[in-house]
């Protein structure tokens, strides 16, 4: 037995687990993640992420705020869909102070929180497909980005940080044009997703990396709190756009894909069917959107409009009132949660009857699911981790706070 | 499901959380169409194995576990736990009251999501979570000292870092300020002087009848 065990190859040698470090600053880590993982050779035994490397007090900020000057904070969360944590803010202060926006500035709303659910998903899914190799659909993926980008522009002036959903409706009404524009858009981006399809779905590579690796059972992804498309990929029929639904979305057409097996591939043709059905989404609402005002007409919570400002003193007063004091919002307690692109975005908003918030907790999907990584990457190899962490669909700015 | 039908069953839900936990259940409050328990602190653990077990209950997720810091108390922090049913589409926001001495049970065991919760309501608030098993700062820095999120503690905070070319370190140094930090309250003088007792404003409560004034 001593002779054999000296003869053996090297491949049998005992390798000792050893401890490593990933990132912080690592492409595949999706911003500023520091994994210390226990390896045995190339198996994950453990991995402990270490984050808040990202962290600015968010929630404190917003404390010493009003309302207003605290929306632009949130498009700083998840920086790759901001409306979307926008419109959970505001849906909270729009709870508490019992308003509800005109019926065109919701369409508004939902059309564009779908545009950003089709910009998160192309950013998730191209540079997951970038972690396990495939370079081409992220080329491709960031110039329709650029598009959609421009729609943000168009809208509110800021290409990322929009400030344009508010307290009783949206900042401006779309400019003349721009619903041509989108339409247009949602006939050529088709295209976009047949192309990434035929790139990846059933590319053998990404099959290889993807399917059966970090499977999440139904009962661990309920257990973790997940939600959003991990949720949905464990085989969990639950979209709050559905189930809650706000704004118009209950007199939307569109399906909910859920997913099979709960692995890193079941995630990605999630958000790839999700891409389309935002797509149906965005046309019905061009088709539908009413004509009308696209914020509350009352002139203590809306700012009057510029040229009503330049002539009238009533409208000057109120503008400064707005913009210096902000409106108050009376006191209570609201959690208002919305379906995300990357899941449940659910905001803790305590107001006290003054102009700033007492408390403001964000609830950001991405701190639910990192925190599953742990259980996801055990007894894999340290390259699954990776596409782990693509399939979470991880943003620092939202996780970190 | 709907704001409007989801305020009959969750008037429902509360009266019939109370009759199962009684004592352990301190008051039930819904407003908004939401709906929030407050918990005896000692029986937290209990309250959440029920909210996630009892067929009418069937809170499977919990999405997340805060606080808030409110120095007036006699018990300043209220955690507060928000848990999610799929099966029957509700929001069930439990609190529990702590102050910054007295430990809350750990809700790992009931549900695996509390770690990072409980990890990030410690680093913030200081609450402490008996029985967790890793209890370490999660968001703040290596080495941080104090609770930012407490509103005892200043927006600034109380250090700042910057690179040092002699030592080639991050050095840690009291925060200056070139200009103090200013804070506007905008509250305008007439809903400012709202709750102020002016000279002679104890006249304008007084009885008619009883000063024996006749019409």
């Amino acid at each position: 037995m001593t002779a054999a065990a000296t003869n053996a190859p090297a491949s049998k040698t005992q390798i000792k687990p050893y401890a490593m470090n990933f990132g912080p600053q690592h492409p595949a880590a999706h911003g500023v993640l520091r994994l210390v993982m226990e390896l045995n050779g190339e198996v994950v035994e453990r991995c402990d992420p270490h984050i808040g490397l990202l962290h600015r007090g968010t929630e404190k900020l917003i404390e010493y705020k009003t309302y207003l000057q605290a929306i632009p904070y949130f498009d700083r969360l998840d920086y790759v869909s901001p409306m979307c944590m926008e419109h959970a803010f505001v849906l909270g202060i729009e709870n508490l102070l019992g308003i509800k926006p005109p019926p065109r500035a919701q369409y508004i709303r939902v059309l564009f929180s779908e545009i950003t659910r089709l910009l998160n998903h192309i950013l998730s899914i191209t540079t997951g497909a970038m972690d396990v190799g495939a370079l081409t659909p992220g080329l491709w993926g960031f110039e329709e980005r650029e598009i959609m980008m421009e729609f943000y522009e168009r809208v509110c002036g800021a290409r990322l940080h929009a400030n344009y959903f508010r307290p009783g409706g949206v900042a401006f009404d779309m400019p003349a044009g721009l619903a041509d524009d989108i339409w247009e858009f949602t006939e050529t981006f088709p295209k976009f997703i047949e192309d990434c399809d035929r790139l990846l779905t059933e590319n053998r590579i990404f099959k290889q990396r993807t399917v059966d690796i970090g499977v999440v059972t139904k009962e661990q992804a309920l257990d973790w709190g997940f939600s959003g498309p991990m949720l949905r990929g464990s085989g969990v029929a639950w979209d709050l756009r559905k189930s809650q639904p706000y704004e118009v979305y209950d007199k939307m057409d569109f399906d909910v894909p859920i997913g099979l097996t709960g692995d890193c591939w079941a995630r990605y043709l999630i958000r790839m069917e999700e891409m389309t059905q935002s797509l149906k989404i965005i046309r019905q609402c061009l088709k539908e959107m009413p004509e009308g005002p696209v914020r509350v007409q009352d002139r203590k919570l809306a700012a009057p409009p510029k040229a009503e400002m330049k002539r009238s003193m009533e409208a000057l007063i109120h503008h400064f009132k707005l913009f210096t004091e902000g409106f108050h919002v009376p006191a209570g307690e609201t959690y208002t949660a919305i379906e995300a692109p990357k899941g449940e975005f659910g905001v803790y908003l305590v107001a006290d009857g003054t102009n700033k918030p007492y408390r403001c907790k964000i609830r950001p999907p991405g701190f639910a699911h990192l925190q599953g990584l742990d259980f996801m990457s055990r007894g894999h190899m340290l390259a699954d981790a990776v596409a782990n962490i693509a399939s979470m669909d991880i943003v620092f700015g939202e996780i970190d706070r | 499901m709907s704001q409007q039908n989801s305020g009959q069953a969750l008037s429902e839900l509360g009266a019939s959380i109370k009759a199962a936990l009684g004592d352990d259940i301190l008051s039930v409050d819904l407003k908004r169409g939401e709906l929030a328990v407050t918990a005896r602190r000692g029986a937290i653990i209990k309250v959440l194995t029920h909210l996630r077990d009892a067929t009418d209950c069937a809170f499977e997720q919990l999405m997340d576990i805060t606080a808030a810091d409110y120095p007036d108390r006699e018990e300043r922090f209220e955690v507060v736990y928000i848990l999610l049913s799929l099966k029957r589409n509700q929001r069930i926001k439990v609190k529990v009251a702590t102050d910054e001495d007295t430990p809350v049970a750990s809700a790992i065991s009931v549900f695996s999501a509390a770690n990072w919760y409980e990890r990030e309501t410690w680093d913030m608030y200081g609450v402490f979570f008996d029985g967790h098993p890793d209890l370490r700062r999660i968001l703040t820095d290596y080495g941080f000292e104090g609770h930012p999120f407490r509103k005892d503690f200043p927006l600034t905070g109380y250090v700042e870092v910057r690179y040092d070319e002699d030592q080639k370190r991050v050095v840690y140094e009291p925060v200056k300020l070139t200009q103090d930090f200013r804070s506007f309250d905008f509250l305008s003088p007439w809903e400012g002087m709202t709750n102020v007792m002016l000279p002679g404003d104890e006249k304008a409560n007084v009885d008619a009848s009883k000063t024996g004034a006749k019409s």
